[in-house]
């Protein structure tokens, strides 16, 4: 149970990746790898505010505003400097690597003692509920983990729905359609290089957001943290897709949600299977490849078929 | 109105592609005037309509609209005075996004986008109301992604979309070519409607010379970036498709005549 109940945490609190990854493969098309720097950047900034003693909620809201700004500085590289739109993400990525060092100060920062968002929310259990553990469903459940999962649960939640709402106003749509078809947006007056920058600060806000929950959950922030997270937000869109079998947008929001949840649990379980974690990112490359190309095979194939027949 | 001072644009200077896509290129339009521009292929007729529309930054000369002297405004800030139909009925219209959506855009043309819902209630019913006067049944699908129409329903779309707000200048690139005859009559007819119900300042690139001679009240005709003939006034509704074609003649002729006394003089002198 404790399990699984960790596996869905962390599935929220990476389903907020994929929503930002989401925002930047799906909607505007732009392979930004940028995603790898900024969730670590999240995590970075917020446990060295924390361990300064700022107030969780301010040391997150930073983290999100600094993947915001390499967000930008991705978007403008590619925008304003015509910079290939994986180079301008690599560059900024690896700046980040050093960057997020010195913001630590070292490679690995500890979060022991420190208030965070998940010993905040597990004190307000402790106030709703009383202390020792929580019966959910008949089950003995740990209090942190359940006060972290809700916390992951309502800050997603919030998130989707904001981000859902947002596409249906007058700037979110025409994002939609920046990434759609850039030449029209740009003929009804949109500034196509201003959307991509601003769409591309958002989705690396929400996955630095991303990574500064993690930190707060799993108690540390490590300079290593984001290799290959944007594989792992990616394969997390791929299955929402697959799970929801949709394009409209309020729907594949849901699906990215689910995906990531989905997938966390796949992987917890697989790992409790005996699966070597040294395998995972292999699989999960294979995983991905395999998303992108068999749907185009099958296509193919029955074609094919068709034409045989 | 528009006036065009004098432009030029050389795409690929300096290489052996070397194309000279517009020399020094002038014409003023003045309110509510209607311009066909013809050509044969890669005379520059796009290339001078994306010039206006802004798509890219000019070697020479000045273009101003409306009073403003937009030579150096970017492609998205012209918006606010031209509205545009492409050749390619998939330009002009988001394929994953729904007619409602793709409309709801157009209504905010040049205008700041920012967090108010992008389909109130009242412009849904805008939408309906001007949607129908099309004629094709697409009020009633309305949530349907524009990906799903052809390109018919597309273009009399986009034509809607680029004349939603009045624009100072309608640029019109060949918007019909690409439709089966039905459709770009369809197509035609509702241009000529719009234009003449809001008296729009239009600029079209045709290859139609029924189209040439029905459509407009002036008529330039381009050969190798520059303007050829400009026919205008009693001699534009005097036109025939017949007249046209004989000038079109006349160019081939000049340059068969000017190949080899290019080529001769090249062998005397090079
Ligand atoms: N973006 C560009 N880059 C390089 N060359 C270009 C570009 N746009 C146009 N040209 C060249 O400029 C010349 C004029 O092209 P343009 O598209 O204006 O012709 P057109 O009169 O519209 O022809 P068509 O009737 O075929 O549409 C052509 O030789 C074309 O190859
Ligand atoms: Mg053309």
């Amino acid at each position: 149970m404790t399990l699984l109940l960790g596996a869905s945490t962390v599935g929220l609190i990476l389903a907020l990746l994929a929503l930002g990854v989401y925002l930047s493969f799906r909607i505007f098309n732009f392979p930004d790898i940028t995603a790898d720097g900024s969730i670590t950047l999240g995590a970075a900034v917020t446990a060295s505010l924390l361990v300064m003693n700022w107030p969780p909620a301010l040391a997150t809201l930073a983290g999100f505003f600094a993947g915001a700004l390499a967000g930008a500085a991705t978007g403008l590289l590619n925008a304003k400097f015509r910079i290939n739109g994986l180079l301008s993400g690599i560059l900024v990525m690896t700046a980040l690597y050093s960057i997020n060092l010195h913001v630590m100060g070292k490679s690995n920062l500890p979060l022991l003692e420190e208030t965070t968002l998940v010993t905040q929310s597990e004190s307000f259990f402790g106030m709703l509920f009383g202390p020792g553990d929580v019966q959910v469903f008949g089950w003995e459940v740990d209090q942190r983990d359940a006060a972290a999962l809700c916390l992951a649960a309502a800050m997603v939640a919030g998130v989707g729905m904001i981000l859902y709402l947002f596409f249906r106003t007058e700037f979110g749509t025409a994002m939609r359609a920046a990434g759609d078809n850039p030449q029209m947006i740009r003929a009804l007056g949109g500034s196509v290089d201003f959307i991509l920058i601003f769409g591309l600060a958002v989705s690396n806000g929400l996955i630095a957001l991303s990574g500064s929950l993690l930190a707060q959950y799993q108690g540390f922030a490590d300079v290593q943290m984001g290799i290959g997270m944007v594989v792992w937000g990616l394969a997390s869109v791929i299955i929402g897709e697959a799970l929801v079998g949709s394009k409209s947008t309020g729907i594949v929001i849901t699906g990215a949600i689910m995906g990531s949840l989905l997938f966390r649990l796949i992987v917890a379980i697989a790992l409790r299977w005996g699966l070597d974690p040294n395998d995972l990112k292999l699989i999960t490359a294979v995983f991905v490849f395999l998303a992108l190309v068999v749907p185009g095979a099958l296509t193919a194939l029955r074609s094919r078929a068709g034409r045989a027949r | 109105m528009l006036e065009v001072s004098a432009i030029g644009k050389t795409f690929h200077a300096g290489t052996p592609n070397e194309v000279s896509a517009l020399r020094d290129v002038s014409f003023n339009l003045s309110e509510g005037s209607f311009l066909i521009i013809i050509g044969t292929n890669g005379s520059g007729k796009s290339t001078l309509l994306n010039a206006v529309a802004g798509t890219f930054p000019l070697d020479r000369g000045s273009v101003t609209l409306s009073g403003h002297d937009i030579t150096k405004w970017p492609e998205h800030r012209r918006a606010k005075l031209i509205g545009r139909v492409f050749q390619n009925p998939y330009s002009g219209t988001a394929p994953n996004m729904t007619i409602a959506e793709n409309l709801s855009m157009a209504a905010r043309r040049g205008l700041r986008r920012g967090l108010a819902w992008a389909i109130p209630r009242a412009l849904r019913s805008e939408l309906r109301d001007r949607v129908r006067t099309l004629n094709m049944g697409l009020e009633d699908r309305l949530d349907n992604d524009i990906g799903t129409l052809s390109g018919g329903q597309r273009q009399a779309l986009t034509l809607l979309m680029a004349s939603w707000l009045k624009p100072d200048l309608l640029l019109l690139d060949e918007h019909t070519a690409a439709l089966d005859p039905k459709s770009a009559d369809q197509v035609i007819r509702l241009t000529n409607e719009i234009i003449k119900r809001d008296k729009l300042t239009t600029l079209m690139v045709t290859h139609s010379m029924q189209q040439a001679v029905r459509l407009g009240d002036r008529l330039i005709m381009m050969n190798r970036g520059s303007i050829l003939h400009d026919i205008q006034g009693a001699e534009k509704a005097r036109a025939r498709p017949e007249d046209l074609l004989q000038r079109f003649e006349d160019v081939r002729r000049r340059e068969q005549l000017d190949a080899p006394v290019a080529e001769m003089l090249r062998k005397a002198y090079v």
